[in-house]
């Protein structure tokens, strides 16, 4: 496994490219950090995202996990990417000669972007923990500790964002290809989902997200609901306008399973590929 | 099993077949490569030959039949060990330098880096180790292509069409280079469209077209016995019946003056004029004619399968 590791390793990191863009996506995640922790100018109300309570344990954990994710797809690429040199410059055959099985050329592969997943979930669980201490007005262990399951889901969730692209790759090729194939079907999702919702208006007992929670890459977005509405000030507002909020924030082990699900389809499906594909 | 006076056979393909969707690119084939030898795998462009070896190295799934590595004694993937191979064009990283490329495949090899520099040496391509593998020539990559597959001294070599594209000083130093690896008992096979490169190189031979097998055996077994005496005389009778019924010689026929006898046995000119003699029948002209293996491989492949 560790040999495995070191070949794909070894191909990224004396890639310029590649390596440039692992370096980009660590720099953005602290700068976004950063950033959120800096004065911002809103041109009409000057305040501090960190007197609305954002760097709070526990939400902070919710916050940075839901950000932070969106950065993902500059690792993405790095993945898609990786796997598409190999079709490009028709290494994988030769590869394959010199003694990989079709086995190792996917776990090579794999491998390496669980350790992406993994080094990004604990950059973002360092810096969070760090940003906690310094601005969080509750700095008890017990609430430290709290909501800790959103950093699990930020892992799950780049597990199976990065599972499908490799998949995605692996059927098609060609990184644009491939790009394009999320693209289309991130808007095929949205679009199926319309029509569900159409279908089932006056369903009472099975509703759209019902069905949807099940889609790929809706399954990944589910993991981590977004925090705005968390927020404070955001609450008051719509307290105020006679809307409550009453959604729930809370991570599903439902949720966790199925991305969980759809990276060993990915897994399987991808070296379904390989093994029969005449290279 | 292996008789003790026979060399072993590395490899051996029992009616192995591919089909591309209706096409038989490669039609139930049966050959054996014994070691120590030089293999020529030869046909036109499109006949089977890389499909072949890609089934072999296991980058293509066979359609049926099957093959084996050492008689089946040891698995594959510890057989690819003991074999070096290059395939069509030579494939590298281009953002990586020659040793950096030879150092990967040393990690999928699982064999040590000592032995790069003496590879490359062997290449001629040690002073640009050090420059990446985009900047090289054709010549230069199908060079370093040979190094990667010689890495881990392997015992058998399979090199497919490993001059395409070459111009003739780059054709000419990559087989050399071939022909000194052979020389050390290395077992080559060698794919190959280009007959006088077989006929340079190589001791056996397998012809195919279409994916069918025509001919195996040697290289000299190929043209020898088939050759053809020409002859003058003033009576030129009196020889064809005394070769007609000649243990020898398969047909007599009258060319342009000449008197042609097909050989179907070995024959040599001199015992032809020791029996000439014999009769006191003297001749003008007398020469025993080889065809070209370029003749002989229309012939094989004209006739259909």
């Amino acid at each position: 496994m560790i040999r495995l590791v070191k070949i794909e390793l070894f191909k990224l990191y004396h890639n310029r490219f590649a390596r440039i863009l692992v370096i980009i996506y660590f720099l953005l995640i602290l700068s976004a950090v950063l950033f959120t922790s800096i004065e911002v100018d809103l041109t009409f109300v000057k305040f501090y995202f960190a007197e609305q309570g954002i760097f709070n344990f526990p939400y902070i954990w919710h916050f940075n996990t839901y950000m932070i994710a969106i950065l993902k797809i500059n690792l993405a690429i790095v993945v898609i990417y990786m796997i598409n040199n190999e079709f490009v410059y028709r290494t994988l055959k030769q590869n394959l000669i010199d003694g990989l099985s079709k086995r190792d050329v996917l776990n090579s592969k794999f491998y390496t972007l669980v350790l992406f997943v993994i080094s990004s979930t604990l950059f973002v669980f360092l810096l969070t923990l760090i940003l906690g201490l310094i601005y969080s007005d509750y700095n008890e262990l017990q609430i430290i500790l709290t909501d800790m399951e959103y950093i699990l889901a930020y892992g799950v969730k780049l597990l199976g964002f990065f599972s499908f692209c490799m998949l995605l790759v692996f059927l098609l090729k060609r990184a644009v290809i491939a790009i394009g194939m999320l693209i289309a079907w991130y808007i095929l999702e949205k679009i199926i989902r319309a029509i569900l919702n159409v279908r089932l208006k006056d369903d009472y007992l099975l509703q759209a997200s019902d069905i949807a929670q099940f889609f790929p890459l809706q399954s990944m977005s589910n993991l981590i609901a977004e925090p705005f509405t968390r927020f404070s000030i955001v609450r008051n507002i719509a307290q105020q306008t006679g809307n409550p909020i009453t959604k729930n924030y809370d991570i599903t082990l439902l949720s966790i399973v199925i991305v969980l699900a759809w990276t060993v389809l990915f897994y399987l499906w991808s070296y379904r590929i390989l093994k029969k594909r005449d290279l | 099993m292996t008789q003790n006076n026979q060399p072993p056979i590395l490899l051996e393909l029992d009616s192995l077949s591919k089909n591309f969707g209706k096409i038989k690119a490669v039609d139930s084939l049966s050959m054996r490569i014994e070691k120590g030898k030089v293999y020529g795998l030869l046909g036109p462009n499109g006949s089977g030959k890389s499909t072949t070896l890609g089934m072999v190295l296991n980058t293509v799934n066979p359609s049926s039949g099957s093959y084996k590595w050492y008689e089946g004694h040891i698995p594959f993937k510890q057989a690819r060990k003991k074999i070096g191979a290059i395939i069509e064009r030579p494939n590298f990283y281009p953002y990586l330098t020659a040793i950096k490329n030879l150092e990967l495949v040393c990690m999928i090899k699982e064999y040590p880096t000592d032995g790069l520099e003496e590879v490359l040496k062997y290449v001629d391509l040690w002073d640009r180790r050090n420059s990446k593998f985009k900047t090289f020539s054709l010549g230069m990559k199908q060079r370093l292509a040979l190094a990667s597959s010689l890495i881990n001294k392997p015992e058998m070599l399979i090199l497919d069409e490993p001059t395409n594209g070459l111009d003739p000083e780059g054709i000419h130093k990559v087989r050399d280079l071939i022909k000194k690896i052979a020389s050390r008992g290395t077992t080559i096979l060698l794919a190959s469209h280009l007959l006088d490169e077989v006929e340079k190189v190589c001791t056996d031979v397998v012809i195919l077209k279409n994916g069918v097998k025509y001919y195996e055996g040697s290289v000299s077994d190929l043209s020898k016995n088939h050759g053809y005496i020409e002859l003058i005389s003033e009576d030129v009778e009196l020889l064809i019946q005394l070769f007609e019924s000649h243990k020898d010689i398969s047909k007599t026929e009258i060319l342009e003056g000449k008197l042609i006898l097909y050989l179907k046995n070995e024959l040599s000119v001199k015992e032809i004029s020791k029996q000439l003699a014999a009769k006191s029948i003297y001749v003008t002209h007398l020469v025993k004619k080889v065809p070209s293996l370029e003749e002989r491989f229309l012939q094989i492949t004209k006739t259909p399968k």
